[in-house]
């Protein structure tokens, strides 16, 4: 028996973040995101080169279809690009959400056999989603210098409406993962709910698109918290109709923002509420 | 005893309480939620730990025994901060290593090599403590051929070998082990339980749910168990295991005596009134000590006359393998006599119950004398007798018997009757 004794501390049952500290945690989440990760380019030959090649092939699709076949950006500069930020904005709210739905179910074996930290789960669906979008972003580079855009000192704050995007999405995907544990019907009601999200928000048309038609449903396309970061990034990357510009008021911004704050508080509490509970109702 | 424990003291459990809601009907679907608004989901309230306190000092092996659903895989869940206990406090001194359900968690989908990594980190391990590790484990679970297998190609054997593996080599001061030395061949057993010796030896504590009454004995010092969710002894651990045996097999319902068996369809010409097993007091209906004397016996009522029917009684074993059968025609009796209707006999056998510790359950039968052997009447498994005590050997039957040691070539071993 060792002569020093370790401290006791008291089993306090899970919780969502636990009490074994920030370092844990993340050694949790990355572990968890490394394989997840994995797993995606199991049994392909070029594995790793696919996550790189397939946004590229994707997005170069998307970008001669929509700028010379279908034309539905006429009359807005940079179009391509601009149409391949939004999708890849978009993708990963819809990579994040998508996958946060299932991932509580999804590592049932763990949770009802491991006490940790619960949020480390929903957490990882995120970091692998971040780990796809520097990728995606990378690829947008290219085009981005492949059609001509002149750096502009606004890109410097285009991690804001970055890392808007992830807390929301964050924040949506907790709120939906402890949802699903209790109700399965959450998954298909979600699945409609990014399908409509995706026609909603100015992605394949340009809001200016919106305007002209008629300017209050473009102000309430845009209390939409992802359709204003994608505007916000859109206009720091090559200029263009600004959020405010578009919205009328610098007031109004606060309303989406208000929605982004509100629905991630909503995550994380009711998250924080199901969280010593998942183990059992699994 | 509340509050922070001693220092000697590794595992301490105070007035732990846990329930279950259990929805009646599964009202898991949101429709049914926005239909009926007002309607409460209705539960039914499972309490699967009352008031439990124990405390489990360093270095000691500490079993948790009981029957199915008597609370002792929720008490260790509540240990392992996998469920949140209701009531009561919990402390532990040290790391934690849970292994539960038969494994860590593991990722179907993912090579042993990932899902070592990824259990490892989730035990505790940084994940270049678990890298540095990781051959290691692989060469105690014997499965470094396998490493880049996908875990849904591995037996349930491997996997176990494998969570095992991984368990003991995180460093746990504290290991909470949930039935599972059961699985795996015996080599693998035999490398467990060194293991586990040698962690004990190393001044780590074992905390082990099992339902193997020789593995308490042998393996523990200390034991506690429970009963539909209340802690009904702890100590010693033979005692401890002493006490299961009788709980398992003690608390069915038996015929009262006086009570007169519900006529079956199948009579014919006799009813059986009753059947019972008793010891030589008298007493039915409790558990008989292995090796005393005791009687089967029935008692019935003719229908139609007979002529020199045969009685047969019959144990069973829990697998409804017969284990005794005993009939009245074998015996030396040219027979049994005649039979009016009315008459009303009670037949038994007397016997010294030299089974192994359990239940076993007892039919009887008359029937009619000759070839057919028609049934009158017969009465299956009706009620059982728990053989109570410690058995060291193994098999169904634990006969008397007298060990012999001779380091002669020809040694002749000196048989005779053996008692005890």
């Amino acid at each position: 028996m060792s002569a020093t004794p370790a401290p006791a501390y008291r089993v306090r049952g899970p919780s969502a973040l636990g009490d074994s500290g920030l370092r844990r945690f993340w050694n949790l989440t990355r572990t968890l995101a490394a394989t997840d990760w994995k797993v995606r380019f199991y049994g392909s030959a070029l594995g790793y080169v696919w996550s790189l090649l397939r946004p590229l092939m994707l997005f170069g699709i998307v970008y001669f279809v929509f700028s010379y076949v279908v034309k539905a950006g006429a009359g807005v500069d940079h179009y391509g690009v601009l149409l391949l930020l939004a999708m890849i904005l978009y993708f990963f709210f819809s990579e994040v959400t998508g996958a946060g739905v299932t991932s509580m179910v999804d590592r049932e074996s763990l949770l009802r056999k491991v006490g940790f930290p619960r949020a480390v789960v929903p957490l990882s669906v995120a970091v692998v989603a971040v780990m796809n979008l520097a990728l995606n972003l990378v690829v947008l580079a290219i085009f981005v210098v492949a059609s001509g855009v002149s750096p502009r000192w606004t890109w410097l704050l285009l991690p804001i409406p970055l890392v808007l995007m992830l807390v929301f999405a964050t924040g949506m995907a907790m709120l939906l993962s402890a949802l699903y544990v209790r109700y399965r019907d959450v998954r298909p009601i979600w699945e409609v709910v990014l399908q409509a999200l995706f026609y909603a928000t100015p992605i394949l048309y340009p809001i200016e698109a919106v305007i002209g038609h008629s300017e209050p449903l473009a102000k309430l396309v845009l209390m939409n918290p992802i359709a204003a970061l994608i505007q916000e990034a859109r206009h720091l990357l090559v200029g263009g109709t600004s959020l405010t510009d578009a919205l009328g008021s610098t007031a109004l911004v606060a309303v989406p923002l208000a929605i982004l704050v509100g629905v991630t508080w909503l995550g994380l509490r009711v998250f924080d509420r199901m969280a010593p509970l998942a183990a059992e109702e699994l | 005893m509340s509050g922070v424990p001693a220092d000697d003291v590794a595992v301490k459990a105070d007035g732990v309480a846990k329930t279950f809601r259990l929805p009646q009907e599964q009202v898991s679907t949101l429709k049914e939620r926005v239909l009926h608004p007002g309607r409460r989901p209705r539960f039914d309230v499972l309490r699967a730990l009352r008031d439990v306190s124990f405390e489990v000092r360093r270095g000691e092996v500490f079993g948790i025994v009981g029957r199915n659903g008597s609370g002792k895989s929720t008490l260790m869940k509540c240990l392992a901060g996998i469920y949140r206990a209701d009531a009561g406090e919990m402390w532990l001194r040290g790391r934690m290593a849970p292994f539960i359900e038969l494994g860590v968690g593991f990722n179907p989908d993912l090579t042993a090599h990932d899902n070592v990594l990824i259990n490892a980190v989730m035990l505790g391990l940084s994940p270049d403590e678990a890298r540095a590790r990781y051959a290691s484990i692989m060469d105690f679970a014997e499965l470094h051929e396998f490493a880049e297998l996908k875990l849904k190609n591995y037996s349930s054997g491997m996997q176990v070998r494998l969570a095992f593996s991984v368990m003991v080599h995180v460093d746990a001061d504290l290991l909470l082990i949930d039935e599972v030395l059961a699985v795996g061949d015996a080599a693998f057993q035999q490398k467990c339980y060194d293991v586990l010796n040698e962690a004990r030896d190393d001044g780590k504590t074992i905390l082990l749910v099992t339902h193997d009454m020789n593995q308490v004995q042998r393996f523990c010092d200390r034991a506690l168990l429970l009963e539909r969710g209340d802690l009904v002894a702890i100590g010693d651990a033979t005692e401890v295991a002493q006490r299961y045996t009788e709980l398992n097999f003690g608390i069915r319902e038996h015929v009262a005596i006086g009570q007169t068996l519900p006529a079956a369809a199948s009579d014919e010409g006799a009813h059986l009134l009753d059947v019972w097993i008793q010891d030589a007091a008298g007493a039915r209906g409790e558990g008989i000590a292995q090796g005393s004397p005791c009687a089967m016996c029935m008692h019935l009522r003719f229908l139609a006359p007979a002529s020199d029917p045969v009685f047969t009684l019959t144990l069973e074993d829990a697998q409804h393998r017969p284990v005794v059968e005993m009939s009245s025609e074998g015996d030396d009796v040219a027979g049994s006599g005649e039979f009016e209707v009315g008459d009303t006999i009670t037949v038994g056998a007397s016997f010294d119950l030299w089974l192994t510790p359990g239940r076993y359950e007892l039919s009887a039968a008359v029937l009619h004398a000759g070839p057919g052997r028609h049934a009158m009447a017969t009465a299956e498994r009706v009620t059982s007798v728990v053989v109570t005590g410690a058995s060291r050997g193994g098999g169904i039957v634990d006969i008397p018997h007298a060990f012999f040691l001779d380091r002669a070539v020809d040694a002749k071993p000196p048989i005779q009757r053996a008692s005890r």
